[in-house]
């Protein structure tokens, strides 16, 4: 077997060595009626060909971002990531590496760490930033815990723009952690009033922006209000990219920030592995879950970087801990920071300016269509769609057409009475061809 | 015409430290400055054109401050991070014997296979039709997995380990809730061998810990179980085989002692390799058990994740499982994403872990992985685990100290440092020195049950040659500790890129991101 | 200055007046290696004797310390927060970290003196 160095003659000598007759000697606390003498039932092993022939056949039964029209967004957005990235992410010491306990053998691993958080901090307007979240969901659900350490109260109130995962996400955790939350009502045209939600009660406000629908959120007066009242404001993107362009959270009075990274240097990959950025203010910074890398001095005086603060961490503090969590995302935070770096603050604009100009030119030609109509005042790469007629339906036609029209809100707010909204993103991939098929196989369906 | 002029050909015998460079490399060891130091605000890598003029829709809150991060060409940005990788240890390096982590071996067809288009550039809230097969994959692993754990179901999305111990003492605390015993049930047990994820996860949703002491031959005592159980009780966390590598002889009796005390076993599966086709958790009387793919499957540890840790979850626990999860019907594969959606097939879902559906990426490796071991190659690969370790130990047992004696361990043997008593050498001071001879030290400090641990996991996928000059290396080491070279090990590492960090430093005086140096005011005449 | 107490948890007392001044012993400080950081407690705390006064982080580790006795917080020593590396200096003087004015001064006299705590340190070793 392939992967296996041991020949049977190996075998021998080592169980000699060892002195039992047999391996079964060597799992003898396994209770005898408990250890299995039979094969689990499952197929015996394959070589290359046929492993390959087989999970090619489920891979071709699913219909790729490329190979379509391509608005589907709603969290997880479809954008190039130049050859660099992924060839570099596959070189061994990246890829078989482990977390860096041992700094004097993964300077690599910690500086890049350290890059990255800087780029964190920076694209968000904080202070500092930890070395990456499983996800976005993820770390708003533990920045909801972190707020609760840090003022003592423990009431979550959640904007209605917050993407509905998030929600839920969030909501189990605090029912779980006995902690409060309450979710304001989903929000297609960023009306909602938060502001009269805020007291001195009140833990922390999470407001997305560019909020699920894609609304484009002001939060100073939100920021004013929680600090006026003791609580802490936690500002949430789905879409990364979207902080090129629109004022950073940081510079609105957000306390904490966090979001996903995925737009930089991810693939889709069906909804994981993703990358969770995190970031607040300094005197918050024992409070904040998650690696954090920092930098030191080596004995002969050399710049280098360790893993630091890490008594905030479980495997220090056990039940004390500010999270029980342990991995980072490691390979998607180095694929990050790779396309972060070839991208620089003006590769980063220069998209996120074709991200947006994109979106305006379709939403322009979906609103001259009789019946359709855009829901936002503002957007960055995505928007919310009335549509005359069941908006899932009309994206499984679409579907059957070789189109890949967007997200119906129904698929994640299914009783939200918005059964005709549909939420479509427009990023640097798409072409003038891809939208005009679009909006010529809408007209022909409605 | 001959070549008259020869060269010499043999090394002379100048010394090392007598010849410094003026970059500071060391030929293929270079050093990398930071790219804020190299790159530049105005340079980007990336090729795009500027947008026609077009009317925004940003709605005034256009970012007005510049972001401040520079940008490096393609060329510049591949000799960064190649300069980078160069620094690190890998298993692709050299053994990596880190106990607790299953530092095995990560096939290059996974990453072949996960970089196929249908599984890669698939958007998990495509419309099902468009998603068949990816909703196939995670189907297919999920019946792999309930084949090898003898479990009922499995909760497929947490993200990493910890993740999945979260997602499986939530069920139980959903659990526990249905039967109307909420407020008396809060009692976790822990041993004090647990990995402090067990600990801290259990504190995460108010349950409060109490500590189960492990006996002197490192496992858990039932009877002592037994006194410390009751109807207070809602779970306890064990790892089985334990942090100390040793495979929980009593764990049968001590799921019986939990169940009939009303509570539910959760099993930390961070030590599963030891056991995949050998025994089966669900016949031991496990309710919850979270699976590291990045150990136990093969998926990478690149550089500290992604994980992913799909929750196998015995019938007890199964109507609990949070959503996402697949399910097969006759017109093919659905996904039931809301708890209300659950309700419908008879399920009390207890909610959700992350946004969309799991680590896919991982799913596809984890599968490709056992579709190329099969049945076999998975417990021939635990045989081959369990006996290297044991190899190890044989090897060692007459100079290192093992605080259990000298009997079979499971997939890792556990030393510690009664050894390195009084000989100026610590626990530390020989993992540093290991790095001097090429390998990644093992756990160290872990568990805290044993003093100055030293956990030593080889896994299946090292050949006798590797681990007899393993064994060798470490023998060599051993001697020179008793020979009194204490120096050797003190001052390691010497030979790595960097010497030891100031870790005091980093601590006290934390810097987390680059900050341009000021520009050094001229001072006034 | 009052005779220097000594608990098994390594924390030593020292008496002034009614007011106790508090802080970890060189054997702790030994153990912990260099501390980095020190939760103190808030001024006006009430504190039992054996609830969780503080909290010190080294690199590696992080520890509980215990009140010896039961009060209220009057003073802590902010200069620890700047540099708390003088816990591992100085540990038994300009490390100390807080002042309880004692509620009940009883609770003193089970404590270890020096002579007693120093053979209890060679005990468990």
């Amino acid at each position: 077997m392939r992967y296996l160095p041991l020949t049977s003659d190996d075998r021998a000598g080592m169980l000699a060595k060892i002195g039992v007759d047999q391996i079964d000697a060597l799992f003898a606390d396994i209770p005898s009626n408990k250890l299995l003498h039979h094969l689990p039932k499952l197929p015996l092993h394959k070589g290359e060909i046929e492993v390959e022939r087989l999970m090619g056949r489920m891979s071709s039964r699913n219909v790729s971002a490329s190979s379509v029209p391509f608005f589907v967004g709603a969290g997880a957005y479809k954008h190039h990531i130049p050859a660099t990235v992924d060839h570099l992410i596959q070189r061994s010491e990246f890829l078989t590496s482990y977390t860096p306990y041992q700094p004097e053998i993964a300077q690599g691993t910690l500086q890049y760490l350290f890059e990255f958080q800087t780029q964190v901090a920076a694209l968000t307007g904080m202070d500092v930033a930890n070395a990456s979240m499983y996800d976005g969901s993820t770390g708003c659900g533990e920045a909801v815990l972190m707020a609760h350490r840090i003022t003592k109260r423990s009431k979550a109130v959640l904007s209605g723009g917050l993407h509905p995962h998030y929600v839920d996400v969030v909501q189990t955790l605090s029912k779980m952690a006995q902690a409060e939350c309450v979710a304001l009502a989903p929000d297609g045209m960023a009306h909602e009033d938060i502001l009269s939600q805020i007291d001195n009660t009140v833990s922390c406000v999470v407001v997305q922006t560019p909020d699920f629908f894609g609304n484009l959120r002001d939060l100073h007066a939100i920021a004013d209000k929680c600090h006026a009242n003791g609580a802490l404001l936690i500002a949430v993107f789905t879409e990364v990219m979207s902080l090129a362009l629109i004022t950073p959270p940081g510079e609105m009075g957000a306390d904490i920030v966090v979001g996903e990274g995925q737009s930089i240097g991810n693939a889709l990959n069906f909804g994981g592995p993703y990358v969770g950025l995190f970031a607040t203010k300094s005197q918050y910074v024992r409070q904040m879950p998650g690696r954090l890398c920092g930098e030191t001095v080596d004995a002969d005086g050399t710049r280098g970087f360790v893993l630091t603060l890490s008594t905030r961490e479980q495997h220090i503090r056990r039940d004390k801990a500010t999270s029980n969590i342990c991995t980072n995302s490691g390979l998607c935070t180095l694929a990050f920071t790779i396309h972060m770096s070839l991208l620089g603050q003006v590769g980063l604009k220069r998209v996120a300016e074709i991200n947006h100009a994109n979106a305006v030119k379709l939403a322009n030609q979906l609103s001259a269509i009789k019946g359709v109509s855009v829901l936002n005042k503002s957007f960055f790469n995505e928007f919310a769609v009335r549509l005359p007629g069941n908006a899932a339906h009309i994206v499984e036609q679409l579907a059957a057409r070789q189109i890949m029209a967007g997200v119906p809100v129904s698929r994640l707010l299914p009783h939200a009475g918005l059964d005709d909204v549909l939420l479509v993103a427009n990023t640097e991939v798409n072409r003038d061809e891809d939208r005009q098929a679009f909006v010529d196989a809408l007209k022909e369906i409605i | 015409m001959l070549n008259r002029q020869g060269r010499p050909t043999i090394p002379g015998d100048a010394l090392l430290s007598d010849h410094p460079t003026f970059t500071g490399n060391k030929a293929l060891s270079q050093i990398e400055p930071l790219i804020f130091e190299t790159g530049r605000l105005e340079t980007t890598g990336v090729d795009y054109e500027a947008p026609k003029p077009f009317t925004s829709r940003l709605g005034g809150l256009e970012r007005k401050s510049e972001i401040g991060l520079p940008g490096l060409s393609e060329p510049e940005a591949m000799r960064h991070y190649v300069r980078l990788s160069q620094k690190n240890y890998g298993i692709d390096t050299g053994l990596f014997p880190l106990g607790s982590c299953t530092m095995k071996h990560n096939p290059r067809l996974n990453e072949k296979i996960a970089r196929m288009p249908g599984f890669s550039d698939v958007h998990p809230l495509q419309p099902l039709s468009s998603v068949q097969g990816a909703l196939e994959v995670m189907h297919t692993l999920s019946h792999w997995l309930m084949e090898l754990t003898g479990m009922d179901a499995v909760a497929l999305s947490p993200k990493a380990g910890a993740h999945g111990e979260l997602c499986g003492m939530m069920a139980i605390k959903a659990a526990i809730a249905a039967k109307g015993e909420a407020v008396t049930r809060k009692i976790v047990l822990v041993p004090d061998s647990a990995h402090g994820t067990n600990p801290a996860t259990a504190a995460l949703i108010h349950f409060i810990v109490k500590p189960v002491p492990v006996r002197d031959d490192g496992t858990v005592d039932p009877s002592v179980v037994a006194s410390l159980a009751g109807p207070e009780t809602a779970a306890i966390m064990l790892t089985n085989p334990n942090t100390c590598g040793l495979f929980e002889k009593d764990v049968v009796a001590i799921a019986d002692v939990i169940h009939a005390a009303g509570g539910y076993f959760y099993a930390d599966g961070a030590n599963f390799n030891a056991i995949v086709g050998k025994a089966r958790p669900g016949d031991l009387g496990v309710d919850a058990m979270h699976i590291n793919l990045h150990k136990t499957f093969s998926t990478p540890h690149g550089g500290g994740g992604p994980g992913a840790g799909p929750v196998v979850l015995s019938q007890r626990l199964a109507p609990f499982a949070p959503v996402p999860f697949v399910r097969h019907t006759d017109d093919g594969f659905e996904l039931v994403e809301s708890e209300a959606e659950a309700a419908k097939h008879g399920a009390d879902a207890f909610g959700r872990m992350t946004a969309f559906h799991g680590q896919m990426g991982m799913y596809v490796r984890a599968l490709s992985y056992m579709f190329s071991h099969g049945a076999d190659g998975l417990r021939q690969a635990s045989e081959d685990a369990v006996l290297n370790a044991n190899y190890i130990r044989a090897c060692l047992a007459d100079l290192m100290s093992l605080p259990y004696g000298n009997r079979p361990c499971m997939h890792e043997v556990l030393f510690d440092d009664a050894w390195l008593k009084d000989t100026g050498v610590t626990t530390l001071d020989f993992a540093k020195a290991m790095i001097d001879e090429g390998y990644h030290p093992m756990t160290v400090y872990f568990p805290l049950v044993v003093h100055g641990a030293m956990l030593i996991e080889p896994t299946e996928s090292e050949s006798r040659a590797s681990l007899d000059l393993f064994i060798a290396t470490l023998r060599d080491l051993a001697m020179a500790v008793k020979r009194g070279e204490t120096e050797r090990f003190t001052g390691a590492p010497y030979h790595a890129p960097v010497r030891r960090m100031d870790e005091t430093r980093a601590a006290r005086s934390p810097i987390l991101k680059y900050t341009p140096p000021q520009p050094i005011m001229q001072a006034a005449e | 200055m009052g005779e220097t107490k000594y608990t098994k948890d390594h924390e030593y007392i020292r008496l002034e007046a009614g007011i106790a001044l508090i802080g970890i012993s060189d054997y702790a400080q030994s153990q912990l290696g260099d501390v980095v950081f020190v939760e103190l407690p808030k001024l006006g705390k009430a504190l039992a004797k054996g609830d969780e006064a503080a909290i010190v982080e080294s690199v590696k580790a992080a520890s509980e310390v215990y009140a010896p006795v039961s009060g209220e917080v009057v003073e802590v020593n902010a200069a620890l927060e700047a540099q708390p590396g003088t816990i591992n200096e100085d540990p038994e003087g300009s490390g100390w970290f807080m002042k309880i004015k004692l509620s009940d001064p009883s609770e003193v006299t089970g404590l270890m003196n020096e002579a007693d705590y120093k053979a209890y340190l060679a005990a468990i070793h």
